[in-house]
Order: structure tokens, then C-alpha cells, then sequence
């Protein structure tokens, strides 16, 4: 068994959120999935609310403060990850753009990505593939091809309303476990203080 | 090792008052602080180059003759010179011109800036950054090294047989610094010609300057300049002083808190803690500014930001008496016990022109003999 490390982003604001819930829900099924092929995992969670000061902040500064940038390295350093948000005004929240906003613009290229996203009703449901799943194509994170919504009625609704969003659930963390599973291990970004590869000579002479 | 200030050469208003200073007011302010600077025994006074409001100093080299002509001691130099946007051509002779007036009390320090739209003001494009920094400094060494000089590059003109005058005084060029907050390249460009390299060191946290900095020091000794302790390392800092520490914190905060740069954001503790801003008494500036040593090793100069985000100039010259009377002769004298004897001090005209074998004089005569570059 090797071991897997999964990165999991909530942007909700209450306490307790169904977007937190949903990220749950979706991160339990995904550590089975990776468990029922053999993985290990490790699992770390980036509560946005505690943050939203930080990337108020990171904004006006230009620079992540520790907590923040404690976060950022999370997220950037893992084998996959679980992104939820709220839908606000047909979009995601403006909290959960701006931790994206301040990541490094190649920190996430070719990493594995489910998406999640909760509303009052299922009238949202489509700002995933409108929205929120072109902001990390922009960032060239291989999304999963199953985008999970849950608006409030999938809680609790009957009518079987609720084992279809469990199913959704489990056919997004098969997904994602299966991208996880046929990847090498977490790609660290690229070092900006590293020996250059390009000699100083080279840009002298414009090439 | 020197000490001095450097400023942005920002007009904004006092946020105590809402009253906000005339471009001829703040002209005249900072030429009296410049005075003042020579005054309380600091060595360097470096001013910025804008070309836009609220920004008054797009033309440094005429405040900076001004400044030369009132001061004896105090070593000019900039905060940052264009090296982008501005003609190479008119930079040679600019600081050449600067540096006779001066008697050599000249050095540059180079910057891409941090204005987007100068860019296209100048006739640039900023997707070049990199490549003009590169090529223009590479012609501006040459004009101030060769006396005749034939060039072809890709941003300007080429010249055949040309002569920059005035030629350098006593045949050395000043020594140039390379500014960068953030581009590991710029670092790499100070390193590959063994120039100075200095770090802002006010907006972003230590851990970022140290990394900068050990990246440059080992490029230096890559390129063979020496050893990476020996590489020629500035820092900036930003402070503001009072004999009691929580009268320093309480009248700075207005201007923290609405400062153009990181003003809205974290408060003033978070701010403090997080980068290498100072605010309270002249012992705690003392202590912190030893402190830098420990993350970037001996460095030559140490700048401080004390003018801006509307501070008054009553309150910018109190800040230089308690620069010049309290902190600076005290960490002059503990930076050296602690410097080793093989770590070079910054380059000045004279320590320049005595490695050079001593000073000569390098007119150029018309005509010139556009093959060897004698004059007839």
C-alpha cells in the first residue's frame, strides 16, 4: 500500500455549512475508493472561512501571511483535490475565487480535481460546468468528469432524491481515486531559486 | 557599511489632516531632507524615478545635481532607475554628467519598475520586461566602458561610431546596484556582472528577502567573483521612531493604516510581524535592523523608507535626528565589530579608481578614430 494525500477546499460560511458537509461526504467516499484500490490516505482540510482575513489580506499585500501560506502549500503539495463552494450569484463565492486568485498560477497544472458546489435549490446546479469547472481548466487542473451539486431538498428529499446524490458522490470519488491511482506522486512546483537552465550568455544574446 | 534613506517620491495625503502637499511643496521637502540626510552623518540619499501622479520625481538626475551642489559627503544614488523604459543612451550620459558634477558621489541602483503603463508611455512593451533590462544594461556598460561604440540590438537604433559624453569620471563608471522585489532573474543579472544587489525588503516577510539573496550570493560566486559572502548586498527597511515606543505606534498607525501600498489590510502588529517594518523606539529599530544580518550574512548598505504615505516633513526630519543621533552610530559600530576583514565594504568612486591603478582622465577628443577609439 503506498500513501495517497488529498487536499480538501470548503469555502461555506456557516457553521455547520452543507458545503462542509458535502466536502465530507465527498472525501469519505474518495479515501474508500482509494482504500478499495489498494491506497492509503491522507487527508487535510482548508476550511476558507478561517481564512478570509488572510486572503483579504494577501490581496492588499501581495504576500500570503503564515496561516495563509500554510494552506497554500497544502493544497499545492497533494496528490489530489476536492474543491467546494457555495453558488453565489450564478457563480462561485467570491472567497473561494480569491484563495485560488492568490495560488501560484502553476501550482495546480495536471493536478487530479473533483468539484463540488451546494445552493438553496437545483436551479444552480449548472454554474459547476458554467463556472467554476472553466476556472480550473484556466488553471490546467485535470478535472474529474462527475461535478457534484447538492441543493438543500438532496439532503433530505424523498422520493429516493437522496440516494441520487449519494450516487453522484461515488461515481465522482471513483473518478477521482482512478486519476489519483494513475499518477506518480504529488509534483512539487517548480523552483524559482533554483540554478537558472538558461545561462545569463544565452539572454545576451536574446534567445 | 552605509546607511542612508531612499524615497518613492509619492504625493499623498496626510491622513491626520486630509491635507495633501503641492508638487512644489514636496519638491522642495525632499531636497531639505536630502540636506538633512548629510547633516546627521548618514552616507546615502536615493531617490525614485515615476512617470506619473502621484509620483513627482520623474527627473532624477537634475534633483539629484541640485542635492550634489548643497551636500559635501552624502553618495547619490536612485531608487529605481528605469533600466526599462529608459534610453541606455541617455542613462550613460545622465550619470556620467551627475557623476562629474557630483565628484563621483554617484551610483545607480536599476529596476524594472512597477508601473504597467510606462511601458507604452516610452514606446515599450511590457512583455519585454526581462529582455530590455537585459540588452539595455548590457549597452549602457558598454557606452560607459568603450569610447566609440558600434551596437545593433532588437529595442533601440543601432549606433555606428558613437561617443557617450561626458565619458566616465576619472575613467571609472559608477557602480550600479540591480533592485528587485521578486525576479529571481534580475538577482541573477547583478550576480553575472559581480554589481550590486539590493532587496526592498519592505512589503513582503524576511524568508522571501533571504532567498533572493542566497540566490544572488551563490550566483556571484558562480560567475566567479568571489566568495558568496563577499557578493555586494543592500537591504531597504522601513521604520518610524519615537523615544517611547506607543507614541511611535499611535501616531504611525494613521498613516499605516491608510498607506497606498499595504494600507486597509493587516493592522500594524500583523504588518510588523509579518515583514521587516519597525515601529516604536530607537533601541527596538537598533535590535530588528542587527537582526537582518542573521538571515541575508554582511551586507554594505542599508537604506530606510522614511518619507512617505504623507508623513510631514517636520515629522521626516525628527525621524532623521533619531536616525542620525540614536540608531545609526550604534549599528555603524556593531556591524562592524561584527564584520570579518574579507567581506569587502560598497564600492565608492574612490575605492573604484584606485582598483582601476588610479584616475585618468578619458575625454574623448573630436574627431575620434572610429576603429581604435584614440582620440587623434
Amino acid at each position: 500500500m503506498t500513501t495517497r494525500t488529498l487536499a480538501v477546499v470548503s469555502a461555506g460560511l456557516s457553521v455547520p455549512s452543507s458545503t462542509r458537509l458535502l466536502a465530507d461526504r465527498l472525501t469519505a467516499a474518495t479515501v474508500e475508493a482509494l482504500e478499495a484500490r489498494g491506497e492509503d490516505t491522507t487527508v487535510e482540510v482548508v476550511e476558507l472561512r478561517s481564512h478570509a482575513r488572510d486572503l483579504a489580506d494577501n490581496l492588499v499585500t501581495g504576500f500570503a501571511n503564515q496561516e495563509l501560506r500554510t494552506a497554500v502549500d497544502t493544497v499545492t503539495g497533494t496528490d489530489g483535490l476536492i474543491a467546494v463552494t457555495p453558488i453565489f450569484s450564478a457563480s462561485y463565492s467570491g472567497l473561494f475565487k480569491t484563495f485560488f486568485d492568490v495560488l501560484d498560477k502553476e501550482a495546480l497544472v495536471g493536478k487530479p480535481v473533483l468539484l463540488g458546489a451546494t445552493a438553496g435549490t437545483a436551479r444552480h446546479s449548472l454554474a459547476l460546468e458554467h463556472a467554476v469547472r472553466p476556472l480550473f481548466s484556466y488553471l490546467r487542473a485535470v478535472t474529474v468528469p462527475t461535478a457534484v451539486f447538492a441543493a438543500s431538498e438532496d439532503w433530505a428529499g424523498g422520493g429516493g432524491v437522496d440516494r441520487a446524490l449519494a450516487g453522484r458522490i461515488d461515481r465522482a470519488a471513483g473518478e477521482l481515486a482512478d486519476l489519483v491511482t494513475g499518477r506518480l506522486a504529488a509534483v512539487r512546483p517548480v523552483d524559482p531559486f533554483a540554478d537558472p537552465t538558461t545561462s545569463f550568455e544565452d539572454l545576451l544574446r536574446g534567445r | 557599511m552605509q546607511f542612508g534613506i531612499f524615497t518613492v517620491s509619492d504625493i499623498t495625503p496626510d491622513p491626520t489632516t486630509g491635507r495633501t502637499p503641492s508638487e512644489a511643496e514636496r519638491i522642495k521637502a525632499v531636497l531639505t531632507i536630502a540636506r538633512k540626510a548629510e547633516e546627521v552623518g548618514l552616507d546615502v540619499f536615493a531617490l525614485g524615478e515615476h512617470h506619473n501622479p502621484p509620483f513627482f520625481s520623474s527627473s532624477p538626475t537634475t534633483t539629484l545635481a541640485w542635492i550634489a551642489a548643497q551636500t559635501s559627503t552624502l553618495q547619490l544614488s536612485t531608487s529605481t532607475t528605469l533600466i526599462t523604459t529608459n534610453d541606455p543612451v541617455k542613462i550613460a550620459e545622465d550619470y556620467a554628467m551627475l557623476q562629474h558634477l557630483a565628484d563621483g558621489r554617484v551610483d545607480l541602483m536599476m529596476g524594472r519598475g512597477n508601473t504597467g503603463p510606462v511601458y507604452p508611455w516610452f514606446g515599450k512593451d511590457i512583455r519585454d520586461g526581462i529582455e530590455l533590462a537585459v540588452e539595455n544594461y548590457a549597452l549602457l556598460r558598454q557606452l560607459w566602458r568603450e569610447d566609440v561604440v558600434n551596437w545593433e540590438g532588437k529595442f533601440r537604433t543601432p549606433l555606428q561610431g558613437f561617443t557617450s559624453t561626458p565619458r566616465p569620471l576619472d575613467g571609472v563608471p559608477p557602480f550600479v546596484w540591480h533592485g528587485s522585489i521578486r525576479s529571481p532573474q534580475v538577482a541573477e543579472q547583478a550576480a553575472y556582472y559581480g554589481d550590486g544587489f539590493f532587496h526592498n525588503h519592505i512589503f513582503w516577510p524576511p524568508e522571501h528577502t533571504q532567498q533572493m539573496v542566497e540566490f544572488y550570493r551563490r550566483r556571484f560566486e558562480h560567475y566567479g567573483h568571489g566568495t558568496a559572502d563577499q557578493a555586494i548586498v543592500g537591504l531597504g527597511g522601513q521604520v518610524f521612531m519615537r523615544k517611547n515606543s506607543q507614541d511611535a505606534v499611535r501616531e504611525f498607525r494613521p498613516y499605516f493604516d491608510n498607506a497606498p501600498v499595504y494600507g486597509h489590510g493587516p493592522s500594524l502588529e500583523e504588518f510588523t510581524a509579518q515583514t521587516p517594518l519597525t515601529v516604536g523606539s530607537p533601541e527596538q529599530v537598533i535590535e530588528r535592523t542587527l537582526g537582518f544580518r542573521d538571515y541575508v550574512g554582511d551586507y554594505q548598505r542599508q537604506l530606510f523608507l522614511i518619507d512617505h504615505a504623507g508623513l510631514p516633513l517636520k515629522t521626516v526630519l525628527e525621524q532623521l535626528d533619531l536616525l542620525g543621533e540614536e540608531v545609526v552610530p550604534v549599528l555603524r559600530r556593531e556591524f562592524a565589530a561584527l564584520k570579518p576583514a574579507h567581506v569587502p565594504d560598497a564600492p565608492t568612486h574612490e575605492s573604484l579608481v584606485a582598483a582601476a591603478g588610479g584616475a585618468k582622465d578619458s575625454t574623448v577628443f573630436a574627431p575620434a578614430d572610429s576603429v581604435t577609439g584614440q582620440a587623434r
